[in-house]
């Protein structure tokens, strides 16, 4: 019997070219996880734009669907004028922390201050994994990497909470641990009618893993269990614990009407 | 009508096609913007002003692939900030037309003053090989009319057009007349997988382009990709045949692009040629001469890029000299003088600074000094 999510890909482009121990894989699992509970039989609503790096991969060429693999950092901007023009459709964007936090961060916040309706998923390897293992504003103080060698000087920046701040009426954040939650959250964001955001922190065991002292993948998902806390717990402690921990859960899920409907009905409404 | 330049693009933008545009305010290009919020939403079309530039040129590129004629309007700077995107719409042959009303650079350099120091730029700016199509016009008149010519080679080449104004076409008031009957051409749309949407077996070919949302699990890249497009990173032979094709389906066809102005005096010993606001200085500059006997031919070029060598060809080998006044330090005129072959002696008249002209007197100063 066929992998059930094998309707959903370019049969003829597998393997995908991801290293052993990725976390993009268990991404696509939870991915397909939610389009199929959610009871799609192909891709065709939905449009995928995608960056630079090897989440942007993710979708390009494998998915069996419209996929637009745009410049580095553009691909919310892409997906914008799409979904602009076709409203009907589902914009998925799927991206790495170097593309959406790094060099396309502003499209990002921009996004979700107009609510516009995409689905962001970020997946968050705390590194430039393509290039070669440099530094990227996700990666902890302290980590080695290839352009931080005595260790990185500088914080990460917490994008999930930089969201909630813009306006995105549902920002989740998971890791590659929680898979369940993380497909139950892909489930909610394809329903929702707004800007969503899904980030998910996840293990690159080539250009991470091995130069922060890792010595496999699992280690990783280890670490990430024992050091993630829920939203809800964060939230009652000090203003430390966001450094220290990865914080998941479901920040924010609210109520706005969404821009192309606001663009349709000529909707200049300050409430929602 | 009597419209600024500015409103004249907008309009005939709206005319020939467009339904999405995404803009960044800058001067001197920002009235289009502000005309096009205006009248985009009367047919149902889209307008948005992005964060930055390059959002912008991003954005004309989805819409573009959502099936929309779409169009952005800046100035140096915007420009500059483009260059990526311009050139993944070369590279993944995306129809969409980008207005550059250009200023006096480089960087903010003066902001609301004329020049015409974006020519080389417009056909270089972005990185790897490619031929790009660029228009300018001269009036009012003219950012209405090539505004929809850019539309329609675009659509045609299936590729990005750019219109590269000026400060004086683009804030110039003049009478505009809408033509009668405004000629539309659409892009040819890919229905099926009959023909690939990435390749052709014509070396100067335009594939058919398909639609986002429409089930033909279309591929777009801006990386090397073959006629389906799938990326190739590496094979020599796909990048060869796609970048070959990319760059001479605008270059085999530069007779058919090619667009120009020529008053030629078979027996004038001197030429001028020239583009954009530079043109209205000659035009007087002419008027002049011949009333006082001088005879000269002029040759005004509305298609700047690919550039219609043949035609300074021609003229060189009937005239000793060609003068080339530009307000740049001899953009213009370097490519005027590769055309010219050594068949005449180029004089480039430059001028920058402060949005001033050339004046005619300048001109005539030169051809009575010759």
């Amino acid at each position: 019997m066929k992998h059930f999510a094998v309707k959903y890909l370019r049969e003829e482009k597998l393997p995908t070219p991801f290293c052993p121990g990725c976390g993009n894989g268990i991404l696509m699992n939870a991915f397909f996880k939610a389009v199929e509970e959610l009871g799609y039989r192909d891709l065709r609503d939905f449009v995928f734009c995608s960056g630079i790096g090897c989440a942007a991969w993710i979708p390009s060429p494998h998915f069996m669907a419209d996929s637009i693999h745009t410049l580095h950092g553009r691909a919310i901007p892409v997906a914008t004028g799409i979904k602009l023009m076709k409203p009907h459709l589902k914009v998925v964007v799927i991206g790495g922390d170097g593309d959406l936090a790094g060099i396309g961060l502003s499209h990002l916040i921009h996004a979700a201050r107009r609510n516009i309706g995409l689905t962001v998923i970020m997946v968050n390897n705390m590194i430039y994994g393509m290039t070669g293992g440099q530094v990227a504003p996700t990666t902890p103080r302290g980590i080695k990497t290839t352009t931080t060698p005595k260790g990185n000087l500088e914080d990460p920046i917490d994008v999930a909470r930089i969201l909630v701040e813009a306006g995105a009426p549902y920002v989740a954040k998971w890791t590659t641990y929680h898979v369940i939650s993380l497909k139950n959250s892909i489930k909610k964001a394809l329903r929702k009618k707004g800007f969503t955001y899904i980030e998910v922190v996840s293990q690159c065991p080539t250009s991470y893993g091995r130069n922060a002292g890792f010595k496999n993948p699992s280690e990783m998902l280890k670490w990430f269990k024992e050091n993630s806390i829920t939203y809800e717990k964060a939230k009652k402690m000090g203003r430390d614990i966001w450094k220290k921990k990865i914080v998941v859960g479901e920040y924010v899920d609210i109520y706005r009407k969404e821009l192309t409907e606001r663009i349709r009905m000529e909707d200049l409404d300050y409430e929602n | 009508m009597f419209w600024q330049g500015n409103v004249a693009c907008a309009e005939a933008a709206v005319k020939a096609g467009c339904r999405f545009f995404a803009g960044y305010p800058i001067t001197p290009a920002s009235e289009i913007a502000e005309r096009m919020a205006q009248i985009l939403p009367e047919v149902h079309g889209i307008f948005m002003q992005m964060e930055d530039e390059i959002a912008a040129i991003n954005a004309i590129i989805g819409a573009s692939w959502a099936g929309a004629k779409s169009m952005t309007a800046t100035s140096g700077p915007g420009f500059s900030l483009m260059q990526e995107g311009i050139g993944y719409a070369f590279m993944t042959e995306t129809p969409c037309v980008i207005v550059v009303v250009q200023r006096l650079g480089p960087a903010t350099g003066q902001a609301s003053k004329g020049g015409q120091g974006n020519f080389m730029q417009a056909r270089w700016g972005t990185h790897g090989d490619y031929s790009a199509i660029v228009l300018s016009p001269n009036s009012a008149q003219e950012m209405f009319d090539l505004t929809v010519e850019a539309f329609n080679l675009s659509e045609k080449y299936r590729t990005p057009v750019i219109l590269l104004a000026d400060e004086l076409s683009a804030h110039i008031v003049e009478p505009v007349k809408i033509p009668e009957r405004i000629v539309v051409v659409d892009r040819r749309k890919a229905r099926d997988h009959s023909e690939p949407f990435f390749g052709s077996s014509d070396p100067k070919g335009i594939p058919p382009m398909p639609e986002v949302g429409e089930g033909l699990n279309i591929l777009v890249t801006g990386s090397t990709h073959d006629e389906w497009g799938y990326r190739y990173t590496s094979d020599p032979d796909v990048h060869r045949k796609l970048v070959t094709r990319i760059y001479w389906k605008i270059e085999g066809n530069v007779r058919d692009i090619a667009d120009y102005e020529a008053d030629i005096d078979e027996k004038a010993k001197v030429g001028i040629v020239s583009y954009g606001c530079s043109s209205r200085t000659v035009y007087e500059a002419i008027d002049r001469l011949r009333g006082r006997g001088i005879r000269v031919s002029h040759l005004r070029f509305r298609t700047l890029w690919p550039f219609p060598d043949w035609i300074v060809e021609e003229l060189a080998e009937k005239v000793n000299v060609i003068l080339v006044p530009e307000l740049s330090l001899g953009q213009f005129c370097r490519e005027v003088e590769r055309a010219a072959h050594g068949k005449a002696r180029i004089i480039s008249i430059t001028k920058i600074g402060g949005g001033e002209m050339i004046t005619p007197k300048e001109i005539i100063e030169v051809v009575e000094r010759i």
